[in-house]
This record gives C-alpha cells, sequence and structure tokens, in this order.
C-alpha cells in the first residue's frame, strides 16, 4: 500500500489528436514526483485526468486508492492542486479567494485565517489582502494561485508548471517550502514542469513525457545513466531527440480581453 | 451547507460590486416602461381593459428576472475561461452541490433585480391592488429566477464559449418572454399563439405576478403555483444534470 498514484495505459484523445498516448506510471507515497516535458507534451491533460476534470477515453487510474472516474468525490478529498493556467476569481480580493478556498476544503475557521496570513506573507501579497485580483501583475496573481493551493494539508499536491512566470529567487522560496512540507508532513508532491534544472533539483523521480508518451522514468542519476551523459540536459536530448521549446502565449488571453470589454 | 452558502455568497458580492451591472440592466425594463406603459396607455384604455402601466409592470418585473437570471446562469460560461470553474470542480464538494450554490446565487440577484424594478414602476404609476401582496409576489419571483437561472446553467454547460449567446438571447429568452403574456392579455389570441404561451413557463409566472399585484388572472394562482413548481424542479434537475457532465 505505498504507492499512492497508479496509473495503466492511460489515454486521452481530443477529436484526432491524442494528447495522451498510452501512459503508465505509478507514484510512491511521500515522494516528489515529476513530468519533464516540452509544451504539448501531455502534462496538464495528464494531471486534469488525476484531478477528475476530464475523462480519460482509455486506461486506468487509481489515486489513493480510488478511481477518479467512478468515485471522484472520494478522490477529490485527497489532493490540493495549482493549476497551470489562472483559476482565481478576479473580481474578489485575494482574501477572499484564500477563504473560499478553505471553505471548500473543510479548513476549519480559525485555522483558515491564521494559515491564510501567514501564507500572504509569504509570497509577499499580506498588505495587497484586500485588493481585487484584477489588479494584481501576473506574478502576483500567480503567487496568490500557489498560496491558495497550499492552504490546506492533502496527501497529494499536484503543481502544473508552478512557478511558471515567476523571478529565480520567488522560486526558490517556493520550492523550499513545498519540500519542507514533503519532507515534515509527507506530503506527496506532484509536479510538472519543462524547466531541467527545476527537475533536477527538487524531482525524487522524474518521468520525461513527449508527444503523450512517457519515454524514461527514474531519478535524475538513472536517467543520465541510462544514456551515459552527465547533465539532465543532454539526457534529455538522447532520450528525446530535441530540446525543450519555449513557451507560447497563452490563448485565454484573448477570450479575457472580449470579457473585459463585454462587463463594461 | 457552508459550501453552498459560500458560492452563494460570491454571486451577491460580485452583483452588489458590479454597479454597472445593476444600472446597465435597468435600462431595457426602464425602456419598455416608459416607451409601452405610456405610449400604449390610451390604446388599452380605449379597449376598456383599464391602465396599461398596471398590467405591463408584472410582466416587466418578469422581464428583467428572467433576463438576469439566463445570464447568471451562464456565467458557469465566464467562470471557465477565467478558470475559476476549476477551483470549484476540483474541491471536496459534490457538483450537484456547486450546482445549487451557483443557481441560489444566480436567482437572488435575480430577484433583487426583480425587486428593483417593481420600485421603479412604483415611481411611474404602477399601483399594486394590496401591498401586503408584494411579498408573495417576491416568491413568485424568487421561483421563476430558480427556473431561468437553472436554464442558463443548462445551456451554458452545454456551450463552450459565448459564440452561441447572441443566438440563444434572440431565439429562446426574446421568444419566452414575448410569448408569455408579458405585453398582451391572454384573451381572444389566435390559436397558435395560445398554444405557444400555454406551453411557455413564464406564462404561469406572470399570471401568478398579475394575480397578487393587479388581481387579474387567466389560470388561477393554485395551478400557476403547481406549473411554476414542477417546472423548477424539472430545471434544476436538468441543469445539474448537464453540469455534472462538464470536462475542463
Ligand atoms: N481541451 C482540449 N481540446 C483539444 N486539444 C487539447 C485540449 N487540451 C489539450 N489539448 C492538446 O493536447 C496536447 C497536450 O496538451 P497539454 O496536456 O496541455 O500539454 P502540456 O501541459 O504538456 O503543455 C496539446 O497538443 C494540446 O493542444
Ligand atoms: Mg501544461
Amino acid at each position: 500500500m505505498n504507492t499512492i498514484i497508479e496509473v495503466k495505459s492511460l489515454t486521452k484523445k481530443f477529436d484526432g489528436l491524442t494528447a495522451v498516448d498510452n501512459v503508465s506510471f505509478n507514484v510512491e507515497t511521500g515522494e516528489i514526483f515529476a513530468f519533464l516535458g516540452p509544451n504539448g507534451a501531455g502534462k496538464s491533460t495528464t494531471i486534469k485526468m488525476l484531478t477528475t476534470l476530464l475523462r480519460p477515453s482509455s486506461g486506468n487510474i487509481i489515486v489513493n486508492g480510488h478511481d477518479p472516474v467512478n468515485h471522484p468525490d472520494a478522490v477529490r478529498r485527497s489532493f490540493g492542486i495549482v493549476f497551470q493556467d489562472p483559476s482565481l476569481d478576479e473580481d474578489l480580493t485575494a482574501w477572499e479567494n484564500m477563504e473560499i478556498h478553505g471553505v471548500l476544503y473543510d479548513v476549519p475557521s480559525s485555522t483558515l485565517k491564521q494559515k491564510s496570513e501567514e501564507l500572504l506573507k509569504f509570497v509577499d501579497l499580506w498588505s495587497r489582502k484586500d485588493n481585487f485580483v484584477k489588479e494584481f501583475s501576473g506574478g502576483m496573481k500567480r503567487r496568490l494561485e500557489i498560496a491558495r493551493g497550499l492552504l490546506h494539508l492533502p496527501k497529494i499536491i499536484f503543481l502544473d508548471e508552478p512557478t511558471l512566470g515567476l523571478d529565480p529567487q520567488t522560486r526558490n522560496h517556493i520550492w523550499a517550502y513545498v519540500r519542507d512540507l514533503n519532507k515534515n508532513a509527507g506530503t506527496t508532491v506532484f509536479f510538472t514542469t519543462h524547466y531541467m534544472e527545476e527537475a533536477d533539483k527538487i524531482a525524487q523521480r522524474i518521468a520525461i513525457i513527449d508527444h503523450g508518451k512517457i519515454i524514461a522514468i527514474g531519478t535524475s542519476n538513472d536517467l543520465k545513466k541510462q544514456t551515459n551523459t552527465n547533465s539532465l540536459e543532454d539526457a534529455f536530448l538522447a532520450l528525446t531527440g530535441s530540446t525543450i521549446r519555449e513557451e507560447a502565449v497563452n490563448p485565454n488571453d484573448r477570450m479575457r480581453k472580449m470579457h473585459k470589454m463585454w462587463r463594461k | 451547507m457552508k459550501k453552498i452558502y459560500i458560492l452563494w455568497l460570491r454571486q451577491i458580492k460580485k452583483y452588489l460590486r458590479s454597479k454597472s451591472r445593476i444600472v446597465g440592466s435597468l435600462g431595457q425594463p426602464l425602456l419598455f416602461l416608459i416607451a409601452l406603459g405610456y405610449g400604449l396607455n390610451s390604446v388599452f384604455q380605449q379597449a376598456g381593459q383599464g391602465s396599461y402601466l398596471n398590467f405591463l409592470s408584472p410582466g416587466i418585473i418578469a422581464m428583467s428576472i428572467i433576463f438576469t437570471s439566463i445570464f447568471s446562469g451562464m456565467e458557469v460560461i465566464w467562470d471557465r475561461q477565467f478558470g475559476f470553474l476549476k477551483e470549484t470542480l476540483a474541491a471536496p464538494i459534490s457538483r450537484f452541490n456547486i450546482m445549487i450554490g451557483r443557481t441560489l446565487g444566480g436567482a437572488t440577484v435575480a430577484t433583487m433585480q426583480g425587486i428593483i424594478v417593481m420600485f421603479i414602476s412604483l415611481l411611474f404609476g404602477f399601483r399594486p391592488v394590496s401591498w401586503i401582496n408584494m411579498i408573495p409576489a417576491i416568491g413568485i419571483m424568487f421561483i421563476i429566477a430558480l427556473l431561468f437561472t437553472s436554464l442558463g446553467t443548462m445551456i451554458a454547460s452545454l456551450l463552450e464559449d459565448m459564440q452561441g449567446f447572441h443566438l440563444i438571447m434572440n431565439f429562446l429568452v426574446m421568444p419566452i418572454f414575448f410569448f408569455s403574456g408579458a405585453i398582451f392579455p391572454l384573451q381572444g389570441l389566435p390559436k397558435v399563439l395560445v398554444i405557444i404561451v400555454r406551453i411557455n413557463p413564464l406564462s404561469y409566472g406572470i399570471d401568478a405576478l398579475r394575480i397578487l399585484l393587479i388581481n387579474v388572472g387567466h389560470y388561477g394562482l393554485g395551478i400557476d403555483t403547481i406549473v411554476l413548481l414542477s417546472v423548477t424542479l424539472i430545471f434544476l434537475w436538468l441543469g445539474s444534470h448537464f453540469f455534472k457532465k462538464i470536462q475542463i
């Protein structure tokens, strides 16, 4: 009973496109596990299937002993998540976003107040707690998403490219916090990234994913050994035949602009 | 319970904060009240039907409610585009409860909007037969609001984005409003229209409001309430059925 996430032959097709292609892996309880892969590799799609937001086209998943398709509510009680895409309510204040999250995740109200304060201070947003999220910069929103995601103490925490767009200092700060959580509370951490050094430094095991397939899985050392290389970057290159491609523009931005015009 | 409450509260906060939305959505009912209420008053009176403004006001109250509630229900689409929907869908709360929280919130907002329009129509000369009856009338307004918020949620669960919004407004919401007896009496209509009006749930809502507010009615308060409540339950069920199927 040491495996907390079990994935067998998982596949997700979006009409015509196979985003996740026959993927199998396990994550052990208390482990820090990473998906490393370029944009469009299928990382977020996999996380969405693990967290009950998307139905798999085929394959089996067990998260904390339950199947997300048939027992979504049981699975939802076991994890916390920081999404890659924005998920804040911009018409509410930072504090209100924390508050809703706390209530939805059954955080007792005294803990909620104290923990929200602690986390907002941690991400340097305490002085802005009563400001509307729509007044925040991209980086501030990202920090708030992370603070909110850490508000309750789940068994598993999913972090989908959590540090995207943050400066290196904030990044280190947040990873230190996540590591502490893993060490002291035994929280299982599942994160995705397309930063080599992040996967290398933080994760105990890494799955390299490209075009919807897991190409290799193991510790950073395993992967280097397997490919006879000296760095994770070279190992990645040897395994996928390419370097990691850079960030594209977020297509949701257009929709957001339209919405703003609509509301005015 | 607390989770449903916090989702309800969210809608109320957002509504009370968007002053432009409150004022903006009063434009249309005001226009109808002034243009039709004053414009057609003399024709209506000559036909021996009494004050048209009195007749029209319950219809206009209902109009503001259905527009606001369909829109509130359809806010699922914005929450999806903005991402907040994910935050609720991944949380340990059943989808049914999320839908209930949202729908109660949207319906409360729509009812508040209806109450504002009711007071505005008083300013323009609307006179209910009994002031006390405004209380059960608000109850009916809330049921109408629940019904159409659920309908909005159902539509939003089936649509990916706001592209279909104008289609829905022009080919569903407008006809529901116009063929409900909101602006004309139900006596002496052509057969086809009678049938259309009779299958339109809003007709029963407006009828109930008229019975309570101006003591003029067609179907009777009992029938109105039964039809309204049953259709509301069906739409709540349909709304949650489709809401449960949303994938992000
Ligand atoms: N809802 C969707 N409909 C259609 N295609 C999608 C959808 N979501 C993701 N995809 C596609 O699936 C592939 C994998 O996407 P994603 O899982 O987001 O990749 P990653 O998170 O690794 O960057 C991409 O080609 C993407 O365009
Ligand atoms: Mg992604």
